[in-house]
């Protein structure tokens, strides 16, 4: 016998196999032996919940720090909410609206009502950007700038940010919309899915910054 | 059931020069590129640390090469600050995960690629951008910032007032930084989705090799830390160019001058924030090292790695509890003592999966069949190193002790051992083990065990003194303290330290020499499988195509480590052999070998 094994060697408890067939590793359908099978749908899937797990513990740490920051120093001043963020939630909830149905008609085949509602979600969108600067120029207005408080700074900060991962997920719409999807290893649908789930989370995000800059004043 | 998209995910192989080593989207070359972009930040990022040590150990002696002769104390934080970022991100951060995991993941869990090749280029050439920014640094008008690696403010969100450097390089720096920050992110992405959705059949995750494993929790460390960077360094930012007030608190004197336009800001909260990112970074630098670890030392004993579970366990419980730990560096900012405690126990508890770890890489070595090559050398070099600076960590993660410790030479010794020292010995014991099948070729093993003898004592002599520096009350920081009576006895002991830097920096000149001359003359391999290993890789061609394995998909029927397995003739059963095809020795059964 070459070598020598130790009694408790993990040989069969990790997986190890001698004569046994392998079960599926990455992914489960099986394609038959020796050729490669296709890149796997869900790994897109993957990828983007990652991403949002890393925009997650981006706008965590701002979060905290606004808490922290709101908690620790004396200067603190309450921003005054301009109202044109009630509108910009609204455009943004109902673009979160518009998108579930445009992908929608995109499962049942009605392209043209697809290209449409795509473009409707898109427009709002960019609906949503423009009234955020208008919301900071009202704020400007009233003497409110980046450096006049922490809590004005934070807000600029944490609108700009938000507004910056909403203007990727804009990119995103257009990419949907404009590439050709004939020679890509990913189906239009699936993208359309990707994107929504984007804006969705986007949508969400919104809800949440918002509540922290109106409650957590 | 899996649902797949149509089109494969095969890319034909680039034929131009710039396709084919320059924007590659090949993983292979990506890896080499990060490869080389960290060999030449450690180059740089010695030749500073070389300078440092000229002038701690003859503070007063006079050089052509320094303005005036004689380096100035703004001139050696620059130096410090520099060698601790270059090391840190360029380097530590870089060649582990990125360079070794970008070449050989894929490979080892049976892909063709990275999940996304383009988004891997991207990540490379925003890393590139990062050091050259981070590089002018040393160029731009009061040079590179001397607020040290871990840029404390308020002096790092002053500006010039509190010093050369503080301007233009400082900005430099946290502009670099968030580049890099972005550019990890892109990669933690790739790596983590790669290793879930791409798996090949019977790559499960109880088959993985354990390099795979901690190239895996690197990545998740990496994606949940780096954003937190991120916004740190936003937020920094816009205290030195917009005015804000988020770290620099109000009624502060530099310099005779009252900084009124400020008010109110902590800075413990960037303290926070950056050791939130920065202890998981610890492990980001040093898991890789013992995923290579576990995997020589179980290829060069001839043995399966003792307590395979408990390895994965452990990796993922150093991986969490690194989450949980920040706090020990911060405990002489003033934190309550009960977060302290808590800290204090939270890191102790560290402990636990690191000893785990280390009896069972006794436990794979004991009773084996051992080869003491250069691969196998340095990775027994790791196990020691992570031993030693992982002790003194014990030291430091009590609060009482650590006020005393914290600010002196006992932790510079501590953390260049174990993130340090530690993960650029698994660096070389990747690079002596994976050479032949990267480049065709054998790195000199008598050239080789040369560079590892003196690299491994010279390193020694290099920290081991500090630690009594440290005991002694010498702060770390200074660029001299020769005026202080009983700091000028341990000056003979900073001599010392000085020329044994300077010997270990000079041996890798050695390993420069064997890397190119291997590369270009070393004995070339007859087989694809030299050191007769278990893992994918070496199931292949020497070099590897560009898409591993020619289009077909490997099956894995094994575990990554089955060496000496009962009943087999061969002393190593490959991850995808079939099991019909192992080879028996005589009088054993088939049910033997299934035991």
């Amino acid at each position: 016998m070459p070598g020598t094994v130790v009694d408790d060697v993990e040989l069969i408890d990790a997986g190890h196999g001698g004569g046994t067939p392998p079960p599926d590793g990455g992914d489960g359908d099986g394609d038959s032996h020796g050729s490669r099978r296709p890149f796997p749908r869900r790994a897109y899937f993957t990828a983007l919940q990652l991403g949002l797990a890393a925009i997650v513990m981006f706008f965590m740490a701002m979060a905290s720090s606004y808490i922290v920051r709101r908690g620790l120093g004396t200067d603190w001043q309450r921003t005054p909410i301009p109202p044109v963020l009630w509108f910009n939630t609204a455009v943004l909830l109902i673009s979160s609206v518009t998108i579930i149905v445009a992908r929608k008609k995109l499962a049942s085949g009605e392209r043209e009502a697809f290209q449409s509602l795509w473009w409707v979600t898109t427009g709002l969108g960019m609906l949503f950007l423009a009234g955020q600067i208008v919301a900071w120029r009202q704020l400007a207005a009233a003497g409110m700038l980046l450096a006049t408080n922490p809590s004005s700074s934070f807000f600029y900060v944490l609108t700009a940010a938000h507004g910056a991962h909403l203007a990727g997920g804009i990119f995103f719409l257009f990419y949907v919309a404009f590439r050709p999807w004939r020679k890509s290893r990913i189906s239009q649908e699936t993208a359309a899915e990707l994107a929504s789930i984007y804006w969705h989370f986007m949508d969400g995000l919104w809800i949440f910054l918002l509540a922290l800059l109106t409650l957590g004043r | 059931m899996v649902t797949h998209e149509n089109g494969g995910h095969a890319h034909h192989a680039p034929t131009g020069f710039i396709q084919k080593y320059v924007f590659s989207i090949d993983h292979k070359v990506i890896g080499i590129q990060y490869l080389c972009l960290a060999l030449f930040s450690a180059f740089v990022g010695m030749s500073l640390s070389l300078l440092m040590r000229l002038h701690l150990g003859w503070p007063a002696a006079k050089f052509a090469f320094f303005k005036g002769g004689q380096m100035t104390p703004e001139q050696y934080l620059a130096l410090m600050t520099m060698h601790g970022t270059i090391m840190v991100f360029m380097v530590l951060t870089t060649a582990p995960q990125s360079g070794y995991g970008n070449y050989f993941l894929p490979i080892q869990i049976g892909a063709a690629d990275m999940a996304f090749p383009v988004l891997n280029m991207l990540s490379f050439w925003t890393t590139f951008v990062s050091l050259i920014v981070m590089l002018c640094a040393f160029v731009v008008s009061g040079g590179a910032p001397i607020g040290g690696w871990t840029s404390y403010p308020p002096l790092s969100a002053l500006g010039e007032m509190v010093g050369p450097g503080q301007g233009a390089g400082e900005t430099l720096w946290i502009v670099g930084l968030a580049i890099f920050c972005g550019a990890s992110l892109m990669g933690a992405l790739n790596f983590i989705t790669t290793l879930i959705d791409l798996r090949a059949k019977g790559m499960t995750l109880g088959r993985m090799p354990l390099t795979c494993w901690t190239w895996f929790v690197t990545a998740i460390l990496g994606l949940l830390a780096f954003g937190v960077l991120l916004a740190a360094c936003i937020l920094l930012l816009l205290d030195r160019v917009a005015g804000t007030s988020f770290f620099i608190p109000g009624g502060l004197v530099v310099t005779d001058q009252v900084v009124t336009w400020h008010k109110g800001g902590s800075p413990l909260l960037w303290q926070h924030l950056f050791w939130f990112f920065g202890h998981p970074e610890v492990y980001i630098a040093i898991l890789p090292g013992m995923g290579v670890a576990s995997h020589l030392l179980s290829t060069f004993s001839r043995k399966p790695v003792f307590g395979y579970r408990a390895m994965v366990g452990a990796v993922c419980g150093i991986g969490f509890l690194g989450f949980c730990v920040w706090g020990h560096h911060m405990f002489i900012s003033g934190m309550s003592p009960y977060s302290a405690f808590a800290f204090s126990i939270l890191t102790m508890t560290i402990g636990v999966p690191s000893a785990i770890k280390t009896f069972n890489w006794l436990g794979t070595l004991w009773g084996g069949k051992i080869t003491f090559n250069c691969a196998m050398l340095f990775a027994l070099g790791f196990v020691s190193l992570f031993v030693t600076g992982g002790l003194s960590g014990l030291f430091l993660a009590q609060p009482a002790l650590d006020l005393y410790l914290h600010d002196g030479y006992f932790v510079v010794a501590h953390f260049h051992l174990i993130m340090g020292v530690a993960a650029i010995f698994g660096m070389f014991a990747g690079l002596y083990f994976w050479f032949p099948k990267m480049f065709g070729r054998f790195m000199n093993e008598g050239i080789g065990k040369v560079h590892f003898w003196l690299t491994f004592i010279g390193v020694y002599a290099v920290f081991m003194p500090m630690h009594f520096l440290g005991l002694a009350g010498n702060p770390r920081r200074y660029s001299e303290m020769t005026a202080g009576p009983f700091l000028q006895k341990l000056q003979p002991l900073h001599q010392f330290i000085s020329v044994a830097a300077f010997i270990t920096i000079g041996v890798q000149l050695i390993f420069l020499f064997n890397f190119f001359w291997s590369l270009l003359a070393g004995e070339k391999t007859t087989e694809e499988n030299p050191w007769h290993a278990t893992t994918l890789e070496w199931s292949i061609p020497t070099p590897p195509p560009f898409d591993n394995f020619g289009g077909v998909e490997p099956i894995v029927y094994h575990g990554a480590y089955e060496f000496s397995v009962p009943g087999a003739a061969d002393d190593y059963i490959p991850q995808h052999l079939a099991p019909e095809l192992i080879r028996k020795s005589e009088g054993s059964t088939e049910s033997a070998l299934q035991d």
